[in-house]
């Protein structure tokens, strides 16, 4: 389909972004079940994934789906799922699995209204809680928020190179606006982006511990029929991959699947400034709700008004010292949020005293305007 | 060491920590042993071998054996064996389950791999009971009879598992019981080879947990159960239905033969690649 066509603008929604972005990154199983506003990314991956060779399949549930996708990947395939609220819910138990038996997956929960079937389909960023502590337990996880259609491309491409490199389910978490958005983007050539693969064991067969530590903390991953037969479980298990119910055992390992995530903070932890070095008002977005920010700081900024706009496109592990490194030197944080307050209180909880922050929410299933934005800080 | 014994061990995992966790006297060992020896008569490799389970008692069976192994989430190993099939379809998926596993929280996903006719074999070895969390009655528990959330006594009616998978458009589905071991070596090896998605379902004894609360005796007693109670699906047609009351069927119960997913797939994606050759 998309034979090289020299730096050819195209006109895409978001969801077609991510489709993109999934193909060039390299995934080749998708495993989905129907849900509104996410339909599309199944749809066309069932059109495009046959004829690069690889596998789609419509499941039953998202349980089912997400289970698909694990198994899909322990045989070697980069896999991804796309779903909405109700549906990220029913995955959040296999969603659990993936983080223990560490198995690289993306899952793309396209926002929409909740609690329950909620508002199909309003935009809503009401699911930043379940991305982040959805399954139960103590376990690390990526999310990734892309604001516009490049920006899905891109966030995509990012979470199958941080499901691979650090062996863990990525969740991209987009909205409704942002998926049904249509508009013209240059998306990079095969040879312009970084693309990276899952570090497989080299020594022999007989050597391999399929969860021994590593400086990095991510284990060579073995895949199914290359030779390294090992046991995969849900269960804490000890390093030959079998299950243990000795304290010594399980705390290295709990240790050790929070240690490969946070010892790489640097390279997990994306935002994106705009106009903050000297901004006496922060605004922190994320989501297509940065999208309207970013008008907004540039409306505010021609009445002279020092605004700038600190986006966050890694949720989670909640970009901690950009945040605190920008609101520092702020007299007040502003945070919209298409909920009643979500990344409000992490920036609440990493703040420490040092700026007011403020909110500005939306829960009636409509879109946060520049307009709204701009009109909050001029009032400030 | 008899040689079956010898055989068994070949399989086993001996760097993993034993002894297993079932009760003595439980049948799982039967079935483990009836897998083993219908992989060793078909000369499968171990590399090309993935066993997946879900959770229970019937769970816990991947971990003794070495081949790919597979432990997933309770009733979800069909669909976590759907997407090692897909993604590896030369990879042969043995998929074990209990009978709350398969049939209750599972239940969804065993109709529908049924269904999809995915080239995976489904052993489901069911005890009538939930076993490990400690006698809860299951979708295969009698009516009528005991269990820890059924004190006075079971109120629902039980599925026919084999005949669900029947139903469901299982290419081939056979019964059997840990008693009738020769029999069930041969199923198995049955519903491996064939091509399709393939039902074992392996009648079986909790002694621990079913047969104490219901007066049924031990082991020995349970598998005596079995054995007065199972018929021949060959001689079930020479029997009345008064002979055939409280009676199972065991043998093979369908066999057919029906387009096989993997296979359907690669003609749609020999499809969509002419298309874009055009």
């Amino acid at each position: 389909m998309s034979k090289k066509k020299k730096k050819k603008p195209r006109l895409l929604q978001g969801n077609e972004a991510i489709v993109e972005g999934a193909l060039a990154a390299g995934c080749s199983f998708f495993a989905g079940y129907p849900i509104t506003p996410a339909s599309e990314i199944s749809e066309i991956l069932a059109y495009r994934l046959p004829q690069v060779g690889g596998t789609f399949i419509q499941m039953e549930d998202e349980i089912a789906s997400l289970g698909a996708v694990i198994g899909a990947s322990l045989a070697g395939a980069k896999s991804m799922t796309a779903t909405s609220g109700p549906g990220f819910s029913l995955m959040q138990e296999n969603l659990g699995f993936a983080c223990v038996a560490e198995v690289p997956c993306v899952i793309v929960n396209v926002m929409r209204g909740g609690p329950s079937t909620g508002l199909p389909t309003n935009p809503s960023q009401g699911d930043v809680m379940q991305s982040r502590w959805g399954t139960h337990g103590d376990h690390p996880i990526i999310v990734l928020a892309p604001s516009s259609v490049h920006d899905s491309f891109e966030v995509t491409v990012k979470a199958f190179n941080f499901s691979e490199r650090y062996r863990t389910p990525v969740i991209v978490l987009s909205d409704e606006v942002v998926a049904h958005t249509r508009e013209t983007v240059i998306l990079p050539e095969p040879d312009e982006l970084e693309v990276l693969d899952r570090i497989r064991p080299s020594m022999p067969p007989e050597w391999y511990i399929p969860y021994e530590d590593t400086s990095r903390g991510v284990p060579p991953m073995g895949i199914f029929g290359d030779g390294y037969r090992y046991h995969v479980t849900g269960l804490i298990h000890d390093i030959r991959g079998f299950p243990t119910a000795r304290a010594d055992e399980i705390e290295p390992f709990m240790k050790r699947i929070h240690r490969k995530i946070s010892q790489h903070f640097h390279d997990i932890q994306i935002v994106k400034h705009f106009l903050t070095e000297d901004a006496e008002i922060v605004v922190i977005a994320y989501g297509s709700v940065a999208r309207s920010a970013r008008r907004a700081v540039l409306d505010a900024r021609e009445k002279g008004i020092k605004v700038g706009l600190l986006q966050l496109v890694t949720l989670y592990p909640f970009p901690r010292r950009d945040v605190v490194g920008t609101i520092r030197n702020s007299r007040v944080v502003l945070v919209p949020e298409m909920n009643m307050g979500q990344i409000s209180r992490e920036v609440k909880r990493v703040n420490e005293g040092m700026s007011r922050v403020a909110t500005l929410n939306r829960i009636d299933g409509g879109m946060i305007t520049p307009q709204q934005i701009y009109e909050w800080l001029i009032k400030e | 060491m008899t040689e079956i014994t010898k055989l068994v061990h070949k399989y086993l995992r001996h760097d993993k920590k034993f002894p297993h966790v079932w009760c003595p006297g439980c049948g799982n060992g039967i079935v483990l042993g009836a897998m083993i020896r219908a992989i060793d008569r078909l000369g499968y490799k171990k590399d090309e071998i993935v066993m997946v389970s879900g959770i229970g008692c019937s769970g816990r069976l991947p971990v003794y054996v070495d081949f790919n192994t597979l432990h997933t989430t309770h009733g979800r190993a069909l669909t976590f064996a759907t997407g090692v099939k897909l993604a590896k379809p030369e990879l042969k998926v043995i998929v074990v389950m209990g009978d709350g596993d398969a049939t209750a929280i599972g239940g969804n996903h065993f109709i529908h791999a049924a269904r999809r006719n995915i080239n995976i074999t489904a052993i489901i070895i069911n005890n009538n009971i939930y076993g490990m969390t400690g006698g809860q009655y299951s979708p295969t528990t009698p009516y009528g009879m005991k269990a820890t959330t059924a004190p006075y006594r079971n109120i629902e009616h039980a599925f026919n598992i084999a005949e669900l998978a029947v139903t469901a458009g299982a290419v081939f589905v056979g019964r059997g019981t840990v008693y009738h071991a020769r029999l069930l070596d041969k199923l198995i090896e049955k519903a491996l080879v064939k091509r399709g998605f393939g039902v074992v379902e392996i009648i079986t004894h909790c002694h621990t947990q079913y047969g104490r609360r219901n007066r049924m005796g031990d082991a020995v007693a349970m598998m005596n159960w079995q054995k007065e109670h199972a018929v021949r699906i060959e001689r079930a047609g020479d029997l009345s239905e008064e002979e055939l009351k409280d009676k199972f069927t065991i043998g093979v119960l369908a066999d057919r033969d029906l387009p096989i997913y993997t296979e359907q797939y690669d003609l749609v994606r020999q499809q969509a690649q002419e298309l874009t050759k055009r």
